[in-house]
């Protein structure tokens, strides 16, 4: 091993205080690397003795089947080559013969911890193919279904990310609060996971009757669990230690790479397309954009942490001024009659059997439309012919884009960090894949 | 938020005649470039101080075989300035006997991997990009799985082979070296 190797963080933990000082203070912790100090490998890549070693794709630690293939020079990572598409499903191509409410359910498959999400993502590019605006009550509805897919999303981060880490009692904690989440999305779709709730042009059906209480009533609750979770983690000597000054990427850095969401606003960068292009309800709405600078595992930690505060907060907002009125659009060629009006509506029985049937016509063109969703930008790219089928869905998956980053995140650290980086980075192989 | 006609201005008064056609659909801006200024047009818009497209969204491709048109392909580019939170797409043609076009991973490095899939899924080419491979079919796949002549169920059986040697030598053409068998079961 080479003395004079500069590593991320490294360096500060062995010379000089601990990052948990005796107050046990974050801010007792000393400050960070400077910013030139990132990942300095002095020895250049011939020189040294590598070795191989495979990671995955199924390791425990690897959120699915992710293979990583790690140059390493003793315990140092020189270089990471992550080994992707084990989980490939095709689904840009499935697009291409299904109508467009036929591909919803596939939305649910990319991100499955946060398909809500997804499904909006998807229906609001078709929407904005088809030039429709949904309806307040919609907007709103789904407002606090995303922000319900974030919470669900940033539980199973704290959860997962911990037990990675070595504790074991986050994991519990965390998998406790998800199950009354996953109780309102069943409630309100019928199913916990893969939800296929949001249609063209609205949602599959109304809030059921005492719903939004149910959701009231998690609101009330969830904050306190959050003061849990940081009790648990956030001064934490050993999860200092782990996180702290790890896997640094700075904002520069973070942007030329392509990072988005909580992990590209943990390196400093304000961007979140909530703010920036806001969509649904979120402009008329009072919330915070959390960002931090730390630029490491634990700021991406903090980031989320606090964004699971403002997401309650956005839910509570939604919930007190959500509109009366009808929650899908009044256009029968794009989405589904009401059941019973199939009984006695001849109209009715026409357009239902059209659109199963064929689907819609929307006009010919190609639009792109983002969303925020928990792991980052979602995009999709539609292009359209003018038939009931996508001519081409083009996917933007977050993951696929933070997963990059990894190599440059981890260059110089020890291998033991990279299952921490991996975790702070929130992956989901179903939406890296696709 | 600089307006589209400012942006498609700012790009036509630079680079003249290598800008084609300009459309916006729903609130999109789309400019066509042509394919030999690309990196050289990417370069300006990710510098240019009105424009500042600091980020690449997404780079994908489109095959037009069904639509009839030439040339073939389109490679898609979305940009985005987090600076000003404006957004525009590029587009440049790609003719089916020369799938050829410059790489911009040194513009922005994330081009990388989706370079890297656009050209597992339709085969085009970067010319200069670090590595290009295929990123999430298996190394040995033939053909492109999204171009729209490859058929959805896949263009033949395909199997994993069971030995781990090089495959040296290998016929061209796809030829599974172990079929499973009903007895291997």
């Amino acid at each position: 091993m080479n003395a004079e190797l500069k590593i991320n963080g490294a360096k500060e933990r062995q010379s000089g205080e601990s990052p948990v000082a005796a107050t046990a203070a974050v801010e007792a912790a000393g400050p960070r690397p400077a910013e030139g100090e990132l990942a300095t490998v002095e020895r250049t890549y011939e020189n040294l003795e590598m070795l191989a070693v495979n990671m995955g794709p199924q390791h425990p630690s690897t959120h699915g089947v992710l293979r990583l293939v790690l140059d390493l020079d003793g315990e140092r990572v020189m270089r990471i080559r992550p080994v992707v598409g084990y989980l490939h499903s095709g689904k840009e191509k499935i697009a291409e013969i299904k109508t467009y409410h036929q591909f919803i359910p596939y939305t649910d498959r990319m991100d499955y911890m946060s398909p809500m999400a997804y499904n909006t993502g998807y229906v609001m590019t078709v929407e904005k193919l088809l030039g429709i605006e949904v309806t307040e009550r919609c907007a709103f509805l789904r407002t606090i279904l995303c922000e319900m897919a974030r919470l669900s999303s940033h539980i199973l981060f704290f959860a997962t990310h911990a037990l990675e880490l070595g504790a074991t009692s986050p994991f519990m904690y965390g998998f406790r609060d998800r199950e009354p989440l996953y109780d309102l999305f069943e409630e309100i779709s019928g199913a916990r996971f893969t939800v296929s709730y949001m249609r063209v042009g609205g949602v599959w059906r109304d809030v059921p009757d005492g719903w939004l209480d149910r959701v009231r009533q998690f609101c009330d609750y969830f904050p306190n669990a959050v003061d849990d979770y940081e009790a648990l983690l956030t001064r934490n000597e050993v999860f200092l230690q782990r996180t702290w000054g790890i896997g640094r990427i700075s904002a520069a850095d973070a942007i030329a790479m392509g990072i988005s969401g909580p992990s590209l606003r943990a390196s400093g960068v304000p961007w979140d397309i909530r703010k920036s292009h806001p969509y649904l309800a979120y402009d008329e709405l009072d919330w915070n954009m959390v960002v931090e600078d730390g630029c490491d595992c634990y700021a991406r930690y903090l980031v989320r942490i606090k964004e699971m505060r403002e997401s309650v907060k956005i839910i509570r907002q939604c919930l007190d001024r959500f509109p009366d009125g009808p929650v899908n659009i009044d256009n029968p060629k794009v989405i589904l009659p009401p059941r019973e009006q199939l009984r006695h509506s001849m109209e009715a029985l026409i357009h239902h059997f059209l659109l199963v049937s064929e689907g819609f016509w929307p006009p010919a063109g190609e639009v792109y439309h983002a969303i925020e969703a928990p792991k980052g930008e979602l995009g999709f790219y539609l292009v359209s012919d003018g038939t009931p089928k996508a001519y081409r869905l083009g996917i933007r998956a977050p993951s696929f884009a933070n997963l990059q980053a990894l190599d440059r995140m981890c260059r110089g650290s020890l291998l033991a960090d990279v299952v921490a980086v991996i975790g702070s980075l929130d992956l989901v192989l179903g939406d890296v894949d696709r | 938020m600089a307006a589209h006609e400012q942006i498609e201005k700012a790009v036509r008064d630079r680079f003249g005649e290598a800008v084609g056609a300009a459309a916006e659909f729903r609130g999109d801006l789309a400019l066509t470039i042509r394919r030999d200024a690309i990196r050289e047009v990417c370069l300006f818009l990710r510098d240019a101080p009105p424009l500042r497209f600091n980020y690449l969204s997404h780079v994908t491709a489109v095959d037009y075989l069904n639509m009839g048109r030439r040339p073939r392909f389109d490679v898609v580019y979305h940009l985005l300035s987090l600076e000003f939170y404006h957004r525009a797409r590029l587009k440049v043609a790609i003719p089916e006997n020369d799938l050829h076009v410059a790489s911009v991973v040194e513009v922005w490095p994330t081009a990388d991997w989706h370079e890297r899939e656009t050209f597992d899924m339709f085969g085009i080419v970067f010319d200069g990009h670090p590595n290009l491979t295929r990123i999430l079919m298996p190394d040995e796949w033939q053909g492109h799985p999204l171009r729209k002549d490859f058929p959805v169920g896949g263009a033949k059986s395909f199997y994993f082979k069971r030995d781990t040697q090089p495959h040296a030598g290998e016929p061209p053409g796809f030829v599974p070296r172990i079929r499973i068998q009903d007895s291997d079961i």
